[in-house]
Parts: C-alpha cells; sequence; structure tokens
C-alpha cells in the first residue's frame, strides 16, 4: 500500500525504487538532450542560450540536475553508513554533503533561470 | 609444491601468521583438498574443516589464492604458486581455516528455510508441473558452503544485518517453489534498508560460487516480486475504494 510503501519500515524498497526513478529519469534527459545537441550543434554561447530558453528544457534540466543530486545523495549516504562507524564524524560527513547537494540544487536554479 | 598458509590457535598465538609449506604431491593428488591432506600427514596440527571431498557437503570452503572456493573441487593444477590459503573473510577464526560460521546460519534460519504449506497434507506428496519445478533448478544445488556470503563486502560491513547472498538465493528458493504459501510473509521479512536491499549487485557472489549458482539474480527477482507485490497492493487498494464509492 502506498502509505506503507512510505512508512519507515519499507525505506529500504523505497530508496530503492528512488534510485532507479532518478536513473531512469537522467537517461531519458541525456537522450534528448543528445538529440538537441546533434540537431542544433550549438557552438556558440548565443546558440546554447538560445537552447535553454524554452521554460521546458530549463524544468527538465533542473529535474535532471535534482535526480542526479538525490541519486548521489542515496548512494553517499549508504556508503557513510557502511564505512564510517564512529557517529559524530558520519553524522558530520551527512551534513555536510546534504548542504552541498541542496546548495548545489539551489546554485543550480539561480543558473538556470538567470539564462533567459 | 609451494602453499602459504594462515596459522592461528587463539589457545597459543598472540597474532596469526602465515606458513610456508613445501611437499611432495603423489600423482594421484589431483584436488587441493588432497594437497591439504598430504600438508597434514607432516603437520597434523593444522587445522580445516573436510568431508565429501566431492563439493556436496560444503565444509572445506576457504579463501584460495585470494579467491574463495571449495577445495575439494580446486584443481592443483589450476594454482598458481605459492597457494596462499586463509579463512572465509569476515568471519570470526576459530583456528586455522576453520571459522566460526554461527551468525551465517543465524541469517540462514530467518529466511525460514522450509516450506509452508498449511493445506491437510496429501496421501502422498504434494505436486508440481515440471515448470513449476524448473524454476527451483540454479536455487536448490546451494550446499551453504558460504563462500559467496564471505565474498560480499555488505556482508563484511553489515555482517549482523545484511542477510547474505547464500541466504537471500534460499529466501528465493522458497518463494519461487509453487507448493509454499508464505510469499507474502517471506517478502515483508525481507523489508527493511539492511537485510535485502544492502545488495548492489556487484556480483562477487556469483563469481565465487564453487556450485555456479547465481545469488545476485536470486536478489534482483527478490527486488522484482517485492515491487510487483507493492503494486498488486496499490491496485486492489484502488479496485477497493472505486467499489466503496460505488
Amino acid at each position: 500500500m502506498v502509505d506503507r510503501l512510505f512508512s519507515r519500515k519499507y525505506s529500504g524498497m523505497r530508496h530503492w525504487l528512488l534510485q532507479r526513478l532518478t536513473a531512469v529519469l537522467m537517461t531519458l534527459y541525456l537522450m534528448l538532450l543528445g538529440a538537441l545537441l546533434f540537431a542544433q550543434h550549438p557552438t556558440q554561447y548565443t546558440a546554447w542560450k538560445a537552447l535553454l530558453s524554452p521554460l521546458w528544457l530549463r524544468g527538465a534540466t533542473l529535474l535532471f540536475l535534482l535526480s542526479l543530486f538525490f541519486h548521489a545523495w542515496l548512494g553517499v549516504r549508504d556508503i557513510f553508513n557502511d564505512y564510517v562507524h564512529p557517529l559524530v564524524l558520519r553524522s558530520f560527513l551527512h551534513g555536510a554533503v546534504a548542504i552541498t547537494l541542496i546548495a548545489y540544487s539551489v546554485w543550480s536554479v539561480n543558473i538556470l533561470w538567470s539564462v533567459r | 609444491m609451494h602453499f602459504s598458509i594462515y596459522r592461528y590457535n587463539p589457545d597459543i598465538d598472540s597474532a596469526p601468521y602465515m606458513q610456508n609449506y613445501e611437499i611432495e604431491l603423489e600423482s594421484s593428488d589431483k584436488m587441493l583438498l588432497d594437497a591439504l591432506v598430504r600438508i597434514k600427514e607432516v603437520d597434523d596440527t593444522l587445522s580445516l574443516r573436510k568431508s565429501c571431498r566431492e563439493g556436496v557437503c560444503g565444509s572445506d570452503a576457504m579463501n584460495i589464492n585470494g579467491k574463495n572456493g571449495l577445495a575439494c573441487i580446486t584443481k592443483i593444477s589450476d594454482l598458481t604458486q605459492p597457494v596462499v590459503l586463509r579463512p572465509l573473510p569476515g568471519l570470526p577464526v576459530i583456528r586455522d581455516l576453520v571459522v566460526d560460521m554461527t551468525q551465517f546460519f543465524e541469517h540462514y534460519n530467518s529466511i525460514k528455510p522450509y516450506l509452508i504449506n498449511n493445506d491437510p497434507l496429501p496421501e502422498k506428496e504434494r505436486l508440481q508441473s515440471p515448470a513449476d519445478r524448473a524454476k527451483l533448478d540454479g536455487l536448490y544445488e546451494c550446499v551453504l558452503c558460504g563462500a559467496c556470503t564471505t565474498s560480499c563486502p555488505s556482508f563484511w560491513w553489515n555482517p549482523d544485518k545484511f542477510v547474505g547472498p547464500a541466504s537471500l538465493l534460499q529466501a528465493y528458493r522458497f518463494i519461487a517453489d509453487s507448493r509454499d504459501q508464505a510469499t507474502e510473509e517471506r517478502l515483508d521479512n525481507l523489508e527493511d534498508p539492511y537485510r535485502l536491499y544492502r545488495c548492489h549487485n556487484i556480483m562477487n557472489c556469483a563469481d565465487v560460487c564453487p556450485k555456479k549458482l547465481n545469488p545476485s539474480l536470486a536478489i534482483s527477482n527478490i527486488k522484482d516480486m517485492k515491487l510487483n507485490d507493492i503494486k498488486n497492493r496499490i491496485s486492489d487498494r484502488t479496485v477497493s475504494i472505486k467499489v466503496h464509492s460505488k
């Protein structure tokens, strides 16, 4: 059930599913971007700007970046859980990665929406 | 032939060490276990487990030149010298090549490795179609030697929480069995972030399995079944909501 899937007990399944979902989103975006680059082959700043000007593509790029950051978070969090056993150090590393990825997300929005 | 073997007797030794052996083999010595028996003839303090000497009992699993395997079905002619032998990694050493497999079997017991079927017993036996029986191929052959589980980094880092490839293969062996009636209970038993999902499919298990089984594939099948189980529960609920709203 949906509420069971989102309960703490089901976090294993949820994280596994989210890691795959974000991987699919990233794959689809990279195929789309590849097709656009192949069709338009932008070589100058103006052409890049024109490529990224449609709102839907900026939205898709943001979704790709957020998927990437979330995918990275799920992986890195497990690595720290497995390899770093002192609780204080592990909490610090988790916090540092989380803050960095959140900062990257905000920065991504800033970059994408500064291209007009 | 030159061997370098891990030695540790906690009653005498303060730390483990590697001992070198140079032995003459007979022409009848074909497998690594034959060579180990020769070594025991000159040094009977060397401890190892062995029984069937044909890859069925799973007793003589050890780390052979860096890779887990069964000594009795490892050909001497395939080994480079010096042959470095260590106990299975990630398990407490009792003595020399003998490890404590208590935790391994605790995980095995936790997946309820027996058929659960509450129907009345039939007169003779519970029958399966040939197609249903074929689903157990590649699963039932496991000899529980522990080579796969002890080659898995997820098991090394979380030995108390991650069930491990051998027991997960066995879990799928009963999930896949058409005569078993506890599929949902078995799937729920593997929930939580560690028991099943610590497997990241690096496939060391399939690489080392002396019986050429693929626990990694069985684990992926369990994950797919869990996903389908969730999907079915969601669709059942959607149907019941629609029925109630009518």
